[in-house]
Parts: structure tokens; sequence; C-alpha cells
């Protein structure tokens, strides 16, 4: 076995560890147009950049909370007790390791992240609270015309591309999170690939929070244009703190004519964070957009990434797995929306609830009458591995007309005591055959993340596994 | 030589007592098979063997090799030597053939050792052959979707590969065809030898055709009526169980 070859960051207990460092900018506690002027100031950002952010204030401002829906957890974050910047200083990510300041290099090292753009990255980014601490695209990548950066510098170097798509997949006021990061972003990952590019390797970006009471709130712009293609990754972790931390990102993804976007997120926020995430990507004719959705930490996610199909044939899919342990809330799933004819989309997704963890999947489907050759398929599987584990699905499907078609099957399943006891007799202890069960359940989606995760992800299971049992 | 030895069990289910003061010992080199009418518990006796966690040993002992198994967990019973193929093997979704038998292989061995993937392969496909069993059987999730045929070889292969000292075989005749039969015997036969002890449960005399035992027991309503060679197999055959639930029932009106 591979395991000891990689170590990624799907390890729990990987990320909780934490280094004191010295930030020159710290906006302080609370959001107000005070903050954001702090921010835009600190950021030396452009006047339209401004307002957008105190609209977008306004708008956060206005929206209630969606616990009518949504889980009655979200009361408990403290908007005023929260930090939204917190910086080393203004200036560029660096782009050679040597160049990234002693405090927080160290954390990344730690984590891994040199080690791995070594050896099958071709670009990496790497968030430090608010900022990019590093950010570099390897040179024959870069060559191809391929833009890789941060968001606040492409904001400034490249507004012409920037402006174009910046807010248009998901506006502002598309829900109360996305106010808020479209009022306070700061960080994540702009990406340009021209037209007929192939990247043959992944960019990656990796998100850290070290800072206790903090909010990360990056934001994410893809371009794929006519005939690129691209994959990007993303990992994350912070420390465990005993109070609430919040991460709430927005990415927007446009893949132009004939491009693939193909986005892989591995979740694994400590137990305090909670996760509340808008993603959505815009398909154009013959573009395909795939999210890898993978979540095993926060306290509470809610995410349900999406595509708007609005070119003929475009195509949309969602592969999902949500590990829901202990105390955790994995609200997650899927959104697709068909706006052109012969469009399809494809939703798969599984989730596992371990102990009182908590698994809930909601899917929309949207497939308007006037449309012709539509499909979709949605397979929502859930693992129940205790009596005190829970799984609710609740599937949105509204499709019209007569020339679409939708497939939809749910399952819910408990790893019977039967199955354990025929492990059992073979050798394996309770949590092995356990482990080995939960990654048989998992095993066909797993395949489809790149092998340095899926290795891990497997070694993940392992470890929730022996908690669960005895 | 080891011995399985069970002495005077007695086994309920909830209230209901199931086995009520069985004996049998069953030594390495010797195959020994238990008939009985439906409902007698020879599936009850496989069963408490391997450890399941659903029946309550209230008396008597399971010894291997002079020490008691009954404390022990299923899995360090199965470690030790004890396997029983199972008359419903259950599925385990996601999981291959290959993958399953190696993790059963692999818990085998000290900690921080590996297993040799080559030698494994080798040992699976040698195994593979013999039941004539397709190499594309390893790729397949163990028992999803298997007919009752395949179900019960790829309980024999488990069983060829984890070479156990005592192997327990319940109603694997049960859903064979007269050809599946002859090869999963041929398999069963091919795995006889000094080092391994087999109790073969049956509700016919069919399967000792092909898997001849050394002594056949009789059970009916939870002990052991009568022992014998393998000519008592065909008087049950002839007979039918009638002639050995008789004084039972009578014992049951005394």
């Amino acid at each position: 076995m591979s395991d000891t070859q990689t170590q990624l960051d799907i390890d729990r207990e990987k990320g909780n560890f934490r280094y004191d460092v010295d930030y020159e900018f710290d906006a302080g506690t609370g959001l107000n147009e005070k903050t954001i002027d702090y921010i835009c100031d600190v950021k030396g950002e452009p006047d339209w950049i401004r307002q957008f952010r105190k609209d977008a204030l306004k708008k956060f401002l206005e929206k209630p909370m969606p616990t009518h829906w949504a889980s009655h957890d979200l009361e408990n974050i403290i908007f005023d007790k929260i930090r939204y910047y917190l910086s080393q200083g203004g200036q560029k990510p660096k782009k050679t390791w040597d160049e990234v300041p002693e405090d927080v290099k160290r954390t990344f090292e730690r984590l891994g992240i040199p080690e791995q753009e070594r050896k099958f990255l071709a670009g990496v980014e790497a968030q430090f609270d608010s900022e990019a601490a590093y950010s570099n695209i390897k040179e024959a990548v870069g060559k191809q015309g391929v833009i890789f950066m941060g968001s606040t510098d492409a904001l400034k170097e490249h507004p012409e591309i920037f402006r174009k798509w910046f807010g248009k997949v998901i506006p502002t006021g598309d829900n109360k999170f996305s106010a808020l990061n479209s009022a306070a972003f700061s960080g994540g990952s702009f990406i340009y690939v021209p037209p007929g590019v192939k990247v043959s390797h992944p960019l990656q970006a990796y998100f850290r929070i070290n800072a206790e009471n903090f909010g990360q709130f990056e934001r994410t712009l893809i371009i794929a244009d006519e005939g690129a293609e691209v994959t990007y990754m993303e990992g994350c972790t912070a420390p465990k703190f005993d109070t609430a931390t919040l991460h709430s990102a927005v990415v927007e993804l446009v893949a132009l004519k004939g491009a693939k976007i193909q986005y892989i997120t591995v979740q694994n926020w400590s137990n305090n964070v909670f996760n509340l995430v808008t993603k959505r990507g815009l398909a154009m004719e013959d573009a395909e957009v795939k999210w890898i959705d993978c979540n095993i930490g926060s306290r509470l996610t809610m995410k349900y990434p999406g595509v708007v199909m609005k070119g003929r044939r475009a195509r949309g899919e969602v592969i999902s797995i949500a590990l829901a342990g202990d105390g955790q809330h994995q609200d997650t799933g899927a959104k697709m929306v068909h706006a052109a004819d012969e469009t399809t989309s494809n939703i798969v997704s599984k989730s596992i609830s371990v102990g009182t963890g908590r698994a809930t999947y909601r899917g929309l489907v949207k497939i308007p009458r006037h449309l012709k050759g539509c499909k979709n398929n949605t397979e929502c599987d859930a693992l129940l591995i205790n009596t005190s584990s829970r799984t609710d699905t609740y599937p949105a499907i509204s499709v019209r007309g007569t020339g679409n078609a939708c497939q939809h099957e749910a399952s819910v399943s408990q790893v019977s005591s039967e199955q354990i006891f025929y492990m059992q007799q073979r050798g394996l202890t309770e949590a092995q055959a356990m482990s080995l069960s939960v990654n048989g359940f998992v095993n066909d989606l797993v395949r489809q993340f790149p092998m340095e995760y899926s290795v891990e992800l497997k070694r993940l299971i392992d470890l929730e596994m022996e908690g669960s049992v005895g | 030589m080891k011995h399985l030895k069970i002495d005077n069990l007695h086994v309920s289910i909830g209230d209901r007592e199931i086995l009520r003061g069985l004996s049998l010992d069953l030594p390495t080199g010797q195959v020994h098979a238990i008939m009985g009418p439906n409902g007698s518990g020879k599936s009850t006796l496989a069963k408490v063997i391997a450890g399941h966690p659903d029946y309550t040993v209230t008396s008597g002992d399971i010894l291997f090799d002079g020490e008691s198994i009954l404390e022990m967990e299923p899995d360090a019973r199965a470690r030790k030597g004890i396997f029983l193929a199972f008359q419903y093997p259950s599925e385990i979704p996601g999981v291959t053939i290959a993958n399953f038998l190696r993790a059963a292989l692999q818990a085998r061995l000290p900690e921080g050792e590996e297993l040799e993937a080559t030698e494994y392969y080798a040992k699976l496909y040698e195994k593979m052959d013999l039941l004539e069993m397709p190499r594309t059987f390893t790729s397949r999730a163990v028992n999803e979707g298997f007919s009752g045929g395949e179900k019960k070889r790829c309980e024999i292969l488990q069983m060829a590969m984890l070479q156990p000292t005592f192997a327990l075989l319940d109603e694997t005749d049960s859903g064979l065809d007269i050809d599946a039969l002859k090869i999963v015997s041929h398999g069963v036969n091919s795995l006889r030898g000094p080092e391994t002890g087999m109790l073969v449960i049956t509700h016919y005399q069919r399967l000792l055709n092909y898997i001849v035992p050394d002594f056949v027991h009789v059970m009916v309503n939870g002990r052991i009526v009568e022992s014998g060679t393998k000519e008592l197999a065909l008087k049950l055959e002839a007979e039918g169980y009638d002639w050995a639930t008789e004084p039972e029932a009578e014992a049951v009106g005394a």
C-alpha cells in the first residue's frame, strides 16, 4: 500500500496545530462600512469594488438567516465577534517558498504543500487567513498563457477579464452568505485558460485559517475559454479552536464553448468551522463543468455546487461524498439548472453518518417546459453507521415539457450486523470490517479523486470507524 | 493433531433453547458430517462455534486444542483457524473479492508486516483455477449479484485462501446444481489433509457422495442422537429421520 508515500490534508488531526503569527493588518471585529473601507484601503482597491462591497453589505444585512429551511445552528454565528480581515501585509504573494515569511511558511511545510507542488501540480496558491502567502505557476503552464493568481491581484492586473465575469454566475444577492462574501471577500484564486489550452496537471489552492474568531471569505473565479480544459483542486484546514470560525467562499466557474472544468474539493475544516459556501458554474455550448466534492470536516457545512447549462449540449455533473462524524452536520447537495436544449446533468451523492453525525442531501433540478432533449440522472445514497446517526433527503425536481427525462434514485442503508459478522468471521476486527464496508460504499466515487487523495480518504475512513465501534 | 471439542453445549437464542447438551470431538485430519432435519440446530452449531453474537451459550464449552474460545470475539476465532462457509453469505457492496481476501490475510499478519502482492495473486489464481472460476471474478464485489452457485464457490475460494485448521461447511450443497456441486466438492476435497478438520453440515445425503466423511452424526432437537460411519448417511437416505425423531417426541410427551 502506498499510504506512507503521500501525506495530504485528509488526516483529521493533521491540521490541528497553530503557530503564532504577527498580523500587520487587522480590521478588528464586526462588519460595517468602516471595515470595508479598511479592507479596500489596505488592498488599494478601485472605487467600483468599494461600491460593490458596500452594496453587498446592505444586502447581507437585509437578508434573513435562512433558518426557515436550514439548520438553526446558523444562529450561533455571532457576526459581531468575527474578525473580517487579517494579513501580514498588503504585499503581493511570493513566487518562491524561500521568500514566504518563516512563521507562515512553516505552517504550509507542515501541511506538505511545497512537497505536493513539486510532485504533481501545475501551480499552487496558498492562502493564510485573508491573503495568499504564496502563488506560483509552473513556467511551462504560464507560457501557454494560463493566468493563475490571487483574486486580489487579478482584479488589478486583468480587470478586463475579471470584471466581465465577476459576480455574474453568482449574483451578490443570491443568498445571505454570497452577499457576506461579496462585502468582505479577500483572497481566492483567479484562473484564465486561453482557447484550446489543456492544462495537463491540476492547479491547486490551499486555504488555511490560523486565527481564532476569524472569517475567511475567499473568492474564486475560473474561466476556461473555448475548448480549454483545466482541473482545479482545493484543500483546507484550520486548528481546533473553542470558538466558532467562519468560512464563507464564493466560487464562480465559466466554461465557454467546448471547455471543460473539473473542480475538486477536499474539505477538512476542524469541527468548529461553519462552512457556508456558494459554488456555481456556467456551461456554454458543448462545455462541461464537473464538481467533485468531498466534505469531511467542519461543524456545519452548507454547500450545493451548481451548474447552469446555458448552451446546447452542455453537461453538468456533481459527484459528492460527505462524512458526518460525531456532532457534525454535512448539509450538501447539488443544483442543476437546464437552460438549453439537449443539456445533460448527473448527480451522484453518497453520505455516511457516524455517531451523532447528520448528513442532509438537498438537490435541485430544473428543466423548463420549452426545452427539448434534456436529461438528468440523480442518485443519492446514505449510509448510517450507528443508531444515533441521521440522514435526510430533500430532492426538488422540476421537469416540464415532454421531451425531457429525469431519473432519481435514493437509498438509505445501514451496515448490517450480519455483514459485520461475516467479515469478522474472515478475521477482520469489527472496526476493520466497518471501515472496509464504508470504503466499499463510496468506492466508485473515491476512484474519481486523484490517487493521492483517494488513498488518504481511505485512511481517514479507517480512523473514523475505529472510533465508531465498541 | 489438534481437536475442536464441543462439550455438553447448551445454547439459547432469547428464551428458546436450541442446542441441548451437544458433544462432539473433531480432530484435524478427519471429516465429520452432521445430518439432521430442518430446525434441529445444525446451523446454530456452526454459528455458535464461529461466535455469532445472537446466540448465548448457557452452559458447556467449546475448546480449540484444549483452550476455551467462548470468550473470544468472532474475528479472533477466525484468526485462530476457524472458518465458516456460510449457508447464506452476506453481500459486501463495493468491496472486491481480491481486496476482501487481501484484507483478511493481512489481518493474520503481525503488525507492520505487509502482504506480498505477487505471491498473493499467484495463490489466488491457483485456487480460482481449482474452483474453475474465471479471473474476472476477483474484481467483482463480494457476493453482490452472485448466483447461488457462485456464492458457494466464493465461500470455498475463501476457505482455500485462508487455510483454516477447522472448517465448518453449512449446507454448502444447497442451491447447487450437479455440476456446481462437483466443482465445489472437488475444491473441498483438495483441502482435506492431516492439518485440517472439517465439519460438513447437510440436510441431504447427496453431498456425502462427493465429500465422503469419516464419521456421520445425526442431530435431532439440539443433540446428537446417533454417530457412525458413512453408512449411517445411507441409512438416513433410505429411512429418513423419523426413526431418530420418534423417541425424542416420546420423551417430550412423557
